[in-house]
């Protein structure tokens, strides 16, 4: 095995076609992921996250999606792999869970067929040895009884337990990498903390690497170790959790953090959110894509940013041409860090 | 899965009796006038109208008559007054017909028009797609007696591949039974496959964007398998209903248009030419008959339906 990350993505591009023109979903993003590393990819709605994942599974080819770029996972490259060597790959060395386990699972199979299904696509087993090796996969993601809810259907399952059921499935052929696209978003709260927790285990007993796609940063701080900040289909910042929560460069990244809302400060009068709205893939902002919604926008921002370290800090990128110095100074409002108000910014 | 057949069985006997009131009061009651001048055909004396008024009970409260009709219906004791033929002989003499070509028809439409509809779906919007579409379009626009016609005029008459018409007997001749229904499957088989093919192709396209599909992908199953495993078997259930309901159609009389187009002598000419003849008895049975066809393919659809589709099984609260 050659060294360097076990998945390495490289200026990936997704294009769409549609009737109102070219829809730039993901606008050359590039990231790497260690064996046995967790990392989170954050961003509202709209920002390519989930985009970025599915063309790493090759679920967004289609005759409208125009790709470029490299993904390496091992010696595979994903982006130009074949369907055939795709198919081989995908399951078995990168496998990946969705949002609605509601709808996950096809309803008219019995969820342990769906689970020796995979199985057997990839390995050449009896029926008998797939299923003992579905119960334990069942058992290990904490399904009580699981030789007989092995039989059941996804209908007679709970959202909580098919998402259980989905990462067994995924976890059946031990891959590499899991991708988990807003696994929690469906769940109620106490089940989303299961799945966190089911997750983080399996990270730490198989190694298994994570990639957790999420718009929320209770989940990220949970799990994550780093960070990719995504915004209008691009990193806007990467760093390490701490980096992240405690030293963020990025304006985006400030209101995203200055959105939460915590217990433990007083009650804010209102909620702040972040102005605007997202920008529009098909003809997006010249130069920083966060520009329009940006109160510390200046005459440097219509040229692209390049992620590239400018904190000083090891390991962490953003794309913002403000100083580092003054990043620090801009981005604590009443206190906490946040995104200024448009008129607070131009008076400091 | 036990309890759910005996449950829609109850429940088809039920609806069996309804239908048979129904029949009765539509034939004997609601038209008015008397009964026994009606079934008695075009040019009864009067001593042939009492007979049958005392036959059929026509004094008798409605209950009773009922009763008699029903009776009569079921034992095989009903007779056409016009021609002094036994219906139920009648019926059952064309039954191996509509049979015969029943099942042959709705086999090459089911396989047909799953072919077409998941090809069809699978280039939609391609130049095969839109072609198809045109295709089906036209099929479903011919009507079965033009297309029959002149299937049996050129193919039959002209060109002398297929026999014009008629029916040979399978045990007589099997190679000759199946040559002389290849036209009428055919001609019949048309409208289905058109209008088949284009239900299932939608219903595929919008399966195709379901999640689970997305999630078959995921797991590394081949395009193939994905789309014979877990896309047809969800998009299989409209089609499925019509098919019972059309099969049901068909077999109890539906098909007056292909039988007697090719001269089959099936119980759908059987009901053309009583109709013809204002013939009321056979009329009343063949109604009855194919009712209680449609009826019974409708409970078979709803038992596959549950077979298809587990989550159907559970309908009305008990489980399987």
């Amino acid at each position: 095995m050659s060294d360097g990350p076990l998945l390495r993505v490289e200026d990936l591009r997704v294009d769409f076609t549609t009737e109102e023109g070219v829809l730039h979903a993901v606008d050359g993003v590039s990231f790497g992921l260690d064996r046995g590393e967790r990392l989170a990819v954050v961003g509202e709605s709209g920002s390519g996250k989930s985009v970025t994942a599915m063309t790493l599974m090759g679920l967004t080819r289609s005759p409208n999606a125009s790709i470029s770029g490299r993904a390496h996972l091992g010696d595979t490259e994903l982006i130009s792999a074949g369907d055939e060597d795709l198919r081989r790959v995908r399951g078995k060395e990168i496998a990946m869970i969705f949002q609605d386990p509601m709808s996950s699972l096809n309803p008219v199979y019995r969820v342990g067929d769906q689970i020796i299904e995979q199985i057997r696509a990839h390995r050449d087993v009896a029926e008998e040895e797939a299923r003992e090796r579905t119960i334990e996969l069942l058992d290990a993601v904490g399904i009580p009884s699981p030789a007989e809810r092995a039989r059941a259907y996804p209908h007679e399952f709970s959202g909580g337990m098919r998402q259980r059921a989905m990462i067994a499935m995924a976890l059946s052929l031990e891959p590499e990498v899991l991708i988990a696209d807003e696994p929690t978003t469906a769940l109620d709260v106490t089940i989303q903390a299961q799945i966190i927790d089911l997750l983080q285990d399996l990270n730490r007993q198989f190694g298994l690497s994570i990639i957790l796609i999420t718009h929320d940063l209770g989940v990220v701080a949970e799990i994550a170790e780093r960070v990719l900040v995504m915004y209008g289909g691009r990193v806007v910042e990467e760093g390490s959790l701490e980096q992240i929560f405690y030293d963020p460069q990025h304006p985006y990244t400030w209101g995203l953090l200055g959105s939460l809302t915590r217990l433990d400060r007083d009650r804010p009068e209102r909620l702040s959110q972040i102005p605007g709205i997202p920008p529009s893939l098909i003809s997006p902002p010249q130069g920083c894509h966060f520009r329009p919604r940006c109160p510390h926008e200046f005459e440097k921002c219509p040229e692209v940013p390049p992620l590239e370290s400018r904190s000083g800090e090891p390991g962490q990128c953003d794309r913002c041409w403000l100083d580092p110095e003054e990043k620090r100074r801009r981005r604590m409002v009443d206190g906490r860090i946040g995104l200024a108000a448009a008129e607070e910014a131009a008076a400091g | 899965m036990a309890r759910f057949i005996v449950r829609r069985t109850v429940s088809m006997v039920f609806v069996m009796f309804a239908v048979s009131i129904l029949v009765f009061l539509i034939f004997n009651v609601l038209p008015n006038g008397d009964p026994a001048v009606r079934m008695a055909g075009k040019v009864p004396t009067e001593t042939q109208v009492e007979a049958i008024r005392q036959e059929w009970g026509f004094e008798e409260p409605l209950p009773v008559q009922y009763w008699t009709t029903m009776k009569k219906l079921f034992t095989g004791d009903m007779q056409s007054y016009f021609t002094q033929l036994s219906v139920t002989e009648e019926i059952w003499k064309g039954l191996p017909r509509t049979f015969a070509l029943a099942i042959g028809a709705a086999i090459l439409w089911m396989v047909a028009a799953i072919a077409l509809g998941l090809y069809s779906a699978v280039r939609a919007g391609g130049f095969s797609d839109r072609l198809l579409t045109v295709l089906s379009l036209i099929g479903i626009s011919m009507p079965v007696f033009w297309i029959g016609a002149l299937l049996s005029y050129y193919l039959g008459f002209k060109a002398g591949i297929f026999p014009n018409g008629g029916y040979v007997e399978f045990a007589d001749n099997p190679t000759q039974w199946f040559w002389h229904l290849v036209l009428p499957w055919f001609a019949l088989s048309i409208l289905f496959i058109g209008f088949y093919s284009r239900v299932l192709r939608s219903d595929v396209m919008e399966t195709m964007n379901e999640d689970f599909v997305r999630t078959a992908r995921a797991k590394g199953l081949s395009e193939r398998r994905v789309l014979l495993k877990h896309v047809l078997r969800n998009s299989m259930i409209p089609i499925v209903t019509l098919w019972g309901l059309d099969f049901g159609f068909v077999i109890g009389g539906g098909a007056i248009l292909t039988e007697t187009v090719f001269n089959l002598q099936g119980v759908g000419q059987y009901a053309a030419e009583s109709i013809g003849q204002l013939d009321q008895p056979p009329i009343m049975a063949v109604t009855m008959f194919g009712a209680f066809f449609i009826v019974l393919f409708n409970g078979i659809v709803d038992i596959v339906y549950a077979a298809l589709d587990p989550r159907i099984r559970l309908e009305g609260g008990a489980k399987a």
